[in-house]
């Protein structure tokens, strides 16, 4: 099944007097089960590409269709609906929230959906990533790695149609960074879409495709064989 | 559920940052305090003069000879009410319920070596009834007693004090004004009635009193009481028109007496006094909108403070709504218990007020503690809205950038 599909996407910023195109003219598609990694350089576009996939913002033109639904010019109330259903988010800086357990993080976006057996699933998830017995621990008792992990069970818990991670491991130290990106590997392997938005190759280099930004274009999209 | 969670996340923030909730909650603490107190000093002088008229008798009127000038000085013939005058009035005007002629004079009290001076108070048996006398101990006198001027008294624990201390009044004689006269009967405290002290006072039969003491034959006072259910004014019509016939008082000349309607006073007092509640819960309130203003400042500190927070609440999918309502949720908090605080303290105040004060009693009525807390939680809903808002209309991509 077709994940995304991106069809010339542009947006672009007034910045001090001047027009920035951020994304000038992006198309490209995922196919579901596909691991992915966007990377380049700073300013080449992919953070902002990042957040037009996240559905945090609009495209100025061009369609965005995710999980076969046209994303592109819905409302915010509407974009924030498909933030908690299909999309799970994993951060460079893990961003729980500080005085909620992680059992309460994991729960949060399931709560937002109104579901009730939000602790359940919410349980199931931190086992997945092997935190069952960190639940009830606030994320300033946790490590770096289990911070990240715990967000990436929130990320799992809507069992979202994507993971999208920006610069997962960009506050973990290398040891810890690969048990990250092997995690995120064995999810791929269950047929998790996932797409990585990193400018550090040895990151990239961990994901079978890669789309290198350039100025807000696609400079390049090379699938590996691995 | 999502509600607990907030509420539970709300409670923390606060208790993590304890100094600046505790300031924030201040003003409404304050606030909602004096709003208490003051209604409850309000309620209590509202009480004090209720129990005051009723201890004069709210229902009555009462006639005084001769006309009443201004500053309450009289002019023109003193000597004009008689107690015939008090026969006709309880035999000819409707809707009259009882009628008790009354004069008065200082006199001199005499018990074995205890001297004092005090008022020498005549009337009739249905005086008690009119004013809701009540007794300490003994009786008061009756009406065949009057008619045949026996020298017995009923006095006031003003007087028992000064002449008998803690010995036993009732059955002992005193000389008033050098005359013997049996106590009958001890009156019950009432405490001063502003112009008079109705404790010391020695009440005998008027017509002893009249004639034995005073040598005269006008009273002093008609009061006069109306059946239950029959108004006062109505009555006090009737008193008007009987007696400017029996005095024969032409038509286009004003009375030759005067009519003071209790009724009409206490209706005017406690007008006055809900004012007076009223613009005394008013003050108290405006220090309530201040606790507000101080509310809006925290709540626009905490959500600049936690931007990235809502930055992240929406990326895994909260709305604008569910942004605004835990803020607001989180003012509320502070200022319900603020509130709640307030009303401790309150009604604390209220309850020392009370005891320490001489002047002031204090009620605490449950309405103004329940207006007292809702008020806080409108103060905590408006003045947390503007903050709540701008938490709500943040953008996710800016919030979460934040540093």
């Amino acid at each position: 099944m077709l994940m995304i599909k991106a069809e010339s996407l542009v947006k672009a910023y007034v910045l001090g007097g001047a027009v920035i195109r951020a994304l000038d003219g992006v198309s490209f598609q995922v196919q579901e089960g596909e691991m992915l990694a966007i990377s380049g350089p700073s300013g080449s576009g992919k953070s902002t590409l990042m957040h037009i996939l996240g559905c945090l913002d609009h495209v100025d033109s061009g369609k965005y269709v995710l999980a076969g639904e046209d994303v592109s010019k819905l409302s915010k109330d509407h974009l924030a609906e498909i933030r908690n259903q299909r999309i799970g988010f994993v951060f460079q800086t893990f961003n729980l929230l500080p005085r909620l357990s992680a059992l309460e993080n994991v729960e949060l976006p399931l709560l937002y959906a109104g579901k009730h057996e939000a602790k359940d699933r919410a349980k199931a998830a931190l086992e997945t990533v092997g935190l069952s017995d960190r639940m009830r621990h606030e994320p300033n008792q946790l490590s770096g790695g289990q911070r990240q992990r715990v967000a990436i069970a929130r990320a799992l818990v809507t069992d979202p149609a994507i993971l999208l991670a920006d610069e997962p491991t960009g506050n973990l130290d290398s040891k810890t960074g690969v048990e990250i990106l092997q995690f995120f590997k064995t999810l791929n392997a269950t047929g998790r879409t996932i797409i990585v938005v990193t400018h550090d190759t040895g990151v990239a280099g961990f994901c079978r495709r890669q789309i290198h930004l350039m100025d807000g274009k696609i400079a390049d999209d090379v699938t590996g064989k691995q | 559920m999502l509600f607990w969670t907030i509420v539970k996340v709300g409670l923390k923030s606060l208790w993590a940052n304890k100094l600046r909730s505790f300031l924030a909650m201040l003003g409404i603490i304050i606030g909602v305090g004096a709003v208490i107190s003051m209604l409850a000093m309000g309620t209590g002088a509202q009480k004090q003069m209720a129990e005051r008229f009723a201890a004069m008798g709210s229902n009555r009127l009462i006639v005084n000879p001769g006309l009443r000038g201004s500053h309450g000085v009289t002019s023109g013939t003193q000597q004009n009410l008689t107690v015939s005058d008090a026969l006709a009035i309880a035999q000819e005007v409707e809707g009259v319920s009882m009628v008790a002629p009354a004069v008065n004079s200082t006199c001199q009290l005499k018990y074995f070596n205890k001297n004092a001076r005090s008022v020498a108070f005549g009337t009739a048996p249905t005086y008690f009834s009119i004013v809701t006398a009540e007794l300490e101990k003994g009786r008061f006198f009756t009406d065949m007693e009057v008619d045949r001027m026996a020298r017995l008294a009923v006095i006031g624990s003003a007087v028992v004090e000064n002449l008998f201390g803690s010995n036993e009044p009732v059955g002992e004689v005193i000389k008033v004004n050098g005359i013997n006269f049996r106590v009958i009967g001890v009156m019950k405290s009432k405490g001063g009635q502003g112009w008079m002290n109705v404790d010391d006072r020695v009440i005998i039969p008027y017509t002893t009193q009249m004639k034995q003491l005073m040598g005269v034959d006008y009273l002093r006072e008609i009061d006069v009481t109306a059946k239950d259910g029959v108004d006062l004014n109505a009555v006090q019509d009737g008193v008007t028109a009987l007696l400017r016939k029996r005095h024969r008082v032409q038509e286009a000349l004003g009375d030759d007496f005067s009519i003071f309607n209790l009724s009409e006073v206490r209706q005017a007092a406690s007008e006055t006094m809900d004012m007076f509640k009223m613009l005394l819960g008013g003050i108290a309130s405006i220090s309530l909108l201040v606790g507000g203003i101080g509310i809006m400042n925290i709540m626009l500190v905490t959500v600049t403070e936690r931007t990235r927070e809502i930055g992240i609440r929406k990326a895994i999918g909260a709305k604008e709504r569910n942004i605004l309502l835990q803020f607001l949720l989180e003012a509320i908090i502070i200022s319900g218990l603020g509130g709640l605080i307030g009303v401790a303290l309150g009604v604390g105040g209220a309850v020392v007020i009370g005891k320490v004060s001489t002047m002031f009693t204090t009620v605490v009525e449950a309405t103004s503690i329940l207006l007292a807390l809702s008020f806080s939680g409108i103060v905590g809903i408006f003045f947390g809205f503007y903050p709540a808002r701008r938490a709500a209309m943040l953008d996710p991509v800016d919030a979460l950038r934040y540093e």
